[in-house]
């Protein structure tokens, strides 16, 4: 049976990158499984020289940063790829963007440095639009969330139903405004609410923190939410939250001088 | 006018319907055209869901071959699913394209590709949601015109009262043809409105109005006659054929979907047509003759469809690829062009002969040998003889025990249960069969760790072939044979544990046989179905036997006829069929000669090899046999590198 192996072992990683990515418009209802199919088949459009795993079938090298929700919309999304030859990050930003779909759209790619994607990522900022709420009824909705020591809501996960708190893992929720999206033209009021939840097991997400709103204040959006996830990242001690691309940016001495051969 | 998008209506639906993506869009190689630049506006369907009609072929290579006319648009609409059906009645949002949300109802022509006849009850929730009237004599002059296209189409009575008009055969043409008849229509102001187009599109003896016919019954329900109810229409509507592949080389651009569809992969027929004669086969009958795409050709293709599209498998598609004059030459070629990718290439309809492994290993050098498929369709030697498909059983053991002594573990055999003639005994020969592949198999691979699957389908006779006179076995005659075979496979515990066994029930495939086979009386038991919530019939979670049995008990003794008559009955050849006045080529008197001779277990030959032997179809329609070998070899003969460093 070892004459049924492949032969020959898979060239090794060179190169990581980093890079930040939107999902926006229609292609928000694109699920995480549906994205990487399609990145998938973007690096191989734009010829991108992707590292493989060793083995019978071998995996592009793709790790991706928790993804936003299937529906919810995303500015910043984070993934990270190995590649068997180095490239300009630039050029493969601007190749991977071409060879995806208008709306997954790839923004920022850096050569990754130390340390892991994921340990820069422990909270996310979200844009939760309201349709046709007032913005006085999702403000007192608010203040009774913050007013609450726990928020008990329940979700179906693939374990069943479970209960758990949408609190306390909240750092930041607050009715940013009241606004005419240019998309919904007509007069309708349009609560918009900030949101920053930490990264926490089980996870908290916007439909959660929405149905905290329902729990405690009775707040029934008539037309479904839309949800964007604006940043995802570290949580700074002023509450901001924190590219985790930002530390790769910072110049590392082996990297540049090797040079890419993927340079424009 | 400008017809303005349904999505903001659409959208605030999506979040509450699973795998929303699939009503979405923006796939590459999709095409949004400006709505008052286009002069005909086509809206293609395949009626089933958007992950199983995405990728079918015919619909792609119209789209594109449309989409390429400057002045003609074109947009795809798929089967929604109930939960948004639901949605969409309830909020009034219509049926809509996946291009650009614009409501069906505004187009040309809503253009249905079927398949398999269990899409009707699809097609008529489309026209529903549309807005468009299901009877077709009820349309008024802002209904598009409803055109059937697809094998189905070669048969298109049940759905008479639902469609305008139906193509049958090859569309490429068809479409342009269709589409310079609109567009000159429209240009001079739509003379004689709905009619005169619909006359129009009937003149050019290729496209059928059914309209235009009428049936005449005899006192037993047997059809009596069907002719023109006007003298400037056709008596008979033939195919159409595409000649020279070469010049129709779609798709270029395949759609590349977001959502997960069941086929991944850029697909290229490499030749269209079958005369391998397998007597149950509708596609082998209605898509003659064969004509081969070039080995260049094809190389060509596969090159740009993975450039555009990166998928990461391509299937060389056709009714029996290892048919293909260079084959081997095709195989080995790209197998050395994508030898250091990660592209796979697969052939799927491969019949049963040890040369196929040979293909199949050079397709799999750098990949995987999951498993294996062969077709020989019929248990026993004589019931082979009666399909003609012409395989021993020497042959296929021969050529499981050269796939599993080259490393393959997997093989699976396919059967149909219901043929003409079968007895019990036919089918418990491929318990027989499916015992002696483990035994051989075990020898070759040295190895107990092989396994085999038998995968039963139900036989369902179609229009346009030998078997169309035949009488179908009851759903509890194939329940107890299916069920007899599973104890034969597992009468032998060792050997039955190697064998897997799939099958479906008889059910599904009688009514299917309905809808095959039926007339316009038809179209009354679809649209009863339909009403009492038939969707869905291809999918064994939606089919309902009971509700098509009911709706059937309902309304067709109105014309004393029933499910019986349409499905178990045999014909006899002087019996007027619904379809005899659609020209498929096939002359009549051949396939009941044919017919006779499968009762007799008499074979026929494959004409590409063996003299002419008149089945009609290249004299009537003006056509030929289209095969290589070339003698060209695939270019370029560099191999593709494995990935482009961008420069």
């Amino acid at each position: 049976m070892a004459r049924n192996q492949p032969a020959g072992g898979q060239a090794p990683v060179v190169q990581r990158i980093r890079i930040r990515y939107a999902k926006r418009g229609p292609l928000r209802f694109t699920s995480h499984r549906d994205f990487a199919r399609a990145f998938e088949r973007a690096l191989r459009r734009a010829a991108v020289p992707i590292a493989f795993s060793q083995g019978f079938t071998p995996h592009p090298k793709i790790s991706y940063a928790s993804a936003a929700p299937t529906g919810v919309g995303s500015e910043a999304e984070y993934l990270e790829i190995g590649l068997q030859a180095e490239v300009d990050p630039e050029w493969l930003r601007a190749a991977l963007d071409a060879a995806l779909s208008p709306g997954l759209d790839v923004l920022d790619a850096v050569v990754a440095g130390e340390g892991s994607l994921a340990d820069r990522i422990d909270a996310s900022r979200w844009r939760i639009e309201l349709p046709s709420v007032d913005a006085a009824v999702a403000e007192a909705a608010v203040k009774s969330f913050l007013d609450a020591e726990e928020v008990l809501v329940e979700r179906m996960t693939k374990q069943g139903r479970r209960s758990f708190d949408a609190r306390s893992a909240v750092t930041c929720v607050a009715v940013a405004g009241q606004s005419a999206l240019p998309s919904e033209a007509d007069a309708a009021p349009c609560a918009i609410i900030d949101l920053v939840v930490r990264q926490v097991t089980p996870a908290v997400r916007p439909d959660d923190v929405l149905s905290g709103l329902r729990v405690v204040a009775g707040l029934e959006p008539p037309v479904p939410p839309r949800v964007t996830r604006l940043a995802q990242g570290t949580l700074s001690a002023q509450g901001e939250i924190v590219d985790p691309l930002d530390a790769d940016r910072e110049p590392i001495p082996s990297r540049t001088e090797t040079g890419a051969i993927g340079g424009r | 006018m400008s017809v303005p998008s349904v999505f903001p209506q659409l959208e605030q639906l999506l979040p509450l319907v699973s795998k929303p993506i699939q009503y979405v869009g923006g796939e590459l190689g999709a095409v949004v055209k400006d709505w008052d630049a286009a002069a005909v506006r086509w809206a293609l369907m395949y009626p089933d869901a958007y992950e199983v009609g995405l990728p079918n072929q015919g619909v792609q290579i119209l789209y594109e071959v449309l989409n390429e006319q400057p002045d003609v648009l074109a947009e795809r609409t798929y089967a929604v699913w109930p939960d948004l059906e639901a949605l969409m009645r309830e909020h009034g949002v219509p049926q809509f394209t996946v291009d650009a949300h614009r409501p069906v109802r505004e187009f040309d022509v809503l253009g249905v590709s079927f398949a398999t006849e269990l899409g009707y009850t699809n097609m008529l929730t489309a026209l529903d949601l549309a807005g468009i009237p299901i009877a077709a004599d009820e349309r008024g002059e802002d209904d598009p015109v409803v055109l059937a296209g697809g094998h189905a189409s070669f048969n298109p009575e049940p759905i008479a009262d639902f469609i305008d008009a139906a193509v049958l055969g090859d569309g490429e043409e068809a479409v342009l043809e269709i589409s310079a008849i609109i567009r000159r229509w429209k240009a001079g102001g739509r003379p004689g409105g709905r009619e005169e187009l619909l006359l129009r599109l009937a003149r050019t003896e290729s496209i059928y109005v059914p309209r235009f016919y009428d049936v005449d019954y005899l006192p037993d329900g047997r059809i009596r006659r069907v002719l023109p109810n006007r003298p400037d229409v056709p008596f008979r509507v033939a195919k159409r054929t595409t000649m020279d592949l070469d010049a129709w080389p779609y798709p270029k651009k395949p759609l590349v979907p977001l959502a997960e569809t069941v086929h991944e992969r850029y697909a290229v027929e490499i030749f269209r047509g079958c005369t391998r004669g397998c007597r149950f086969c509708q596609a082998g009958m209605i898509t003659r003759p064969v004509r081969e795409r070039s080995i260049t050709t094809v190389g060509q293709m596969v090159q740009q469809g993975l450039e555009f599209s990166g998928f990461s498998e391509v299937g060389l598609l056709s009714l029996s690829s290892a048919d293909h004059s260079e084959i081997g030459d095709l195989c080995s070629g790209l197998a050395e062009q994508y030898a250091d990718t990660n592209v796979s290439l697969s052939l799927p309809s491969t019949r049963v002969d040890a040369f196929n492994i040979d293909l199949a290993q050079e397709l799999s050098r750098n990949g995987r040998r999951t498993g294996l498929t062969f077709a020989p369709e019929g248990g026993s030697e004589r019931i082979r003889k009666v399909i003609n498909k012409m395989v021993t059983e020497e042959d296929l053991i021969r050529t499981v025990v050269t796939a599993y002594s080259n490393g393959w573990r997997q093989v699976k055999l396919y059967f149909m249960c219901g043929l003409p003639t079968e007895t019990d005994d036919d089918v418990l020969q491929i318990a027989r069969m499916a015992h002696e592949v483990i035994k051989a198999g075990r020898t070759a691979a040295g190895t107990k760790d092989i396994r085999c699957t038998v995968s039963i389908g139900g036989f369902v006779p179609k229009p346009h072939t030998p078997f169309q006179w035949a009488p179908m076995a009851r759903p509890e005659v194939i329940d107890a044979r299916l069920k007899l075979l599973k104890q034969a496979i597992n009468s032998d515990r060792s050997l039955g544990r190697a064998i897997g066994y799939r099958y479906h029930d008889g059910e599904p495939s009688l009514i299917e046989g309905l809808l095959s086979r039926g007339d316009r009386r038809v179209g009354a038991v679809i649209r009863r179905a339909w009403e009492k919530g038939g969707r869905f019939d291809g999918w064994s979670e939606h089919f309902s036997y009971a509700r098509w049995i009911s709706s059937a008990a309902e309304v067709l003794p109105e014309f004393g006829v029933d499910l019986d008559w349409f499905t178990t009955r045999e014909r006899d050849q002087s019996e007027v069929l619904p379809w005899d006045h659609l020209d498929s080529g096939l002359d009549k008197d051949w396939l009941w000669q044919d017919w006779q001779d499968a009762l007799g277990g008499y074979e026929q030959d494959d004409c590409r090899w063996t003299p002419c032997f008149d089945c009609g179809v290249c004299p009537s329609m003006d056509t030929e046999i289209q095969i290589g070998p070339t003698g060209r070899k695939l270019l370029p003969l560099t191999p593709v590198t494995k990935l482009r460093v961008p420069a």
